[in-house]
């Protein structure tokens, strides 16, 4: 093996002069962490709302839930974003349309991106999210209903507060799968982490250094979020109430 | 692009999308299964082997494989596979492999880490006695592993494995970072050559969804099957 290993090349600046190596894998892990976040409150959000209606009684409610988990999970993640790149501002009014793709970069790449993972992880979090409210005993909505309270409210002061709360180990692993994930919106132009490594491999030819420094980022990135999680589940756990963790899979 | 939809592109191009793309996605989805599924149990035996080193470092490679993007894993192993090959053969040059034999290095690897979570709960399943009664049969590890527990763990695994299949099947669509033409790098060439990206794409889409629903429709009977069987 004749690799020239250097690891000095970090603090070297790079040839567009906009400066370090380092700095330009640090700029690259805050749009990560950018697209990831902004998409995660998508996420949480829609997918609150469609876990939801897949428990309620109403039967059309159910399928029209379980039509978008299905319609988001059986395609692929990089096919989805092409969909929002390429061909989602097509069926919009064409002023809108035009206003997409005309908006100045990052912009143009960064909202379809967030769109994309946001959409796509929601399915995820709704299949958990009915999976949690599944999970609680069903006399507690009974008793909900009992106390004459109306659906909504069950769900609001019954339901959810302990469902959400089972479910936080597999909502986890889907926060650190949506940073993950945030890695695809590469192919339609958003400079994350793993472009940024790319890009720096490019102009430096030190393939293996900018590879190890971002695979390094994720993995503490990783570590952070999965105790940052752990010191959550502590803080908003109620005693007995800990129950079975739904095992999320796939990534 | 901003004409009327042309749903001919489509019609003109399906030899290349299927002979060349579906082919590619379906022979590197077929590949990764075999290897991922071989190296994923080896894991996974590692991984709960008494011997601490083993484990160690069964552990340390399946959270660092779960820990970072496949896309950064397909850039990894594209430019490191070259250096591995050239060390084992002795080169003094980074051997070609070519995208396709790393892209079937790379979703081998990465599956494995995953496959071996599933497997590791698979073996998990299989109740202590039932290795003690192969010790107790005088069957080494191997055996009492090879004709006792795997088979059980397989069969106990079974739907999660394939669920995980399909997911790797979408998957294989991100080999798209090496300009390879699998069946979304087929469609995308055309899109870009004929300016067809809403055709394209959709058509993709269609085409990804109706497999992976027949796919996930067929694992939910299987797992019925299997559940009245036990």
């Amino acid at each position: 093996m004749n690799y020239h290993w250097n690891w000095k090349i970090f603090w070297q600046l790079t040839p567009e002069g906009t400066g370090t190596y380092l700095h330009t894998l640090l700029v690259g892990l805050m749009w990560t962490l950018a697209t990831a976040l902004a998409a995660w409150i998508i996420a949480l959000v829609l997918g609150a709302i469609v876990g939801v209606i897949r428990t309620t009684p109403s039967k059309w409610a159910a399928r029209l839930g379980n039509g978008y988990v299905e319609l988001f999970r059986n395609i692929p993640l990089l096919v989805q974003m092409f969909l929002w790149y390429f061909v989602f501002p097509e069926f919009l009014p064409k002023a809108m349309g035009d206003a997409i793709k005309q908006m100045p970069p990052p912009w143009a790449s960064f909202v379809p991106a967030v769109l994309c993972l946001g959409t796509f992880t929601a399915a995820r979090v709704a299949e958990q999210v009915r999976a949690g409210i599944q999970a609680l005993p069903r006399g507690q909505q009974m008793a909900g209903t009992a106390l004459g309270l109306t659906l909504p409210q069950t769900y609001r002061y019954v339901l959810l507060p302990v469902a959400f709360r089972i479910i936080l180990p597999p909502l986890t692993s889907e926060f650190l799968n949506i940073i993950k994930n945030s890695s695809v919106a590469l192919t339609i132009g958003v400079i994350e982490l793993t472009a940024a490594a790319r890009a720096m491999q490019e102009f430096s030819f030190q393939v293996f250094e900018a590879f190890t420094a971002a695979t390094i980022i994720y993995v503490v990135v990783n570590v952070g979020v999965v105790f940052a999680m752990r010191w959550l589940e502590k803080r908003v756990a109620v005693p007995g109430f800990i129950g079975p963790a739904v095992q999320g899979g796939g990534h | 692009m901003f004409g009327p939809f042309d749903f001919g592109v489509i019609i003109h191009n399906l030899p290349y999308l299927f002979k060349v793309g579906m082919t590619f996605t379906l022979t590197l989805t077929a590949l990764a299964i075999v290897l991922g599924v071989f190296f994923g149990t080896l894991l996974a035996m590692m991984r709960l082997s008494s011997f601490k080193a083993l484990s160690l470092f069964a552990t340390g490679y399946i959270n660092l494989m779960r820990s970072v993007p496949l896309v950064l894993v397909i850039f990894w192993f594209y430019f490191l596979v070259p250096y591995i090959g050239a060390w084992i053969i002795g080169a003094s040059q980074p051997v070609q492999v070519g995208a396709f034999m790393s892209s079937v290095i790379t979703f081998s690897m990465f599956e494995a880490a995953y496959y071996a979570e599933i497997m590791r709960a698979g073996i998990q399943s299989v109740p202590r006695g039932q290795v003690w009664a192969g010790y107790a049969l005088g069957l080494n590890y191997w055996q009492t592993m090879a004709k006792i527990v795997l088979p059980q763990a397989f069969r106990n695994m079974l739907p999660i494995l394939l669920t995980q299949t399909i997911i790797m099947f979408q998957d294989t669509s991100l080999v798209y970072v090496l300009s390879v033409t699998d069946f979304l790098g087929a469609a995308s060439k055309i899109a870009e050559r004929d300016g067809r990206f809403v055709e394209m794409y959709v058509f993709a889409a269609l085409v990804y969804f109706v497999v992976c629903i027949a796919g996930s429709f067929l694992v939910r009977r299987l797992q019925r099957r299997i559940a009245i069987v036990r």
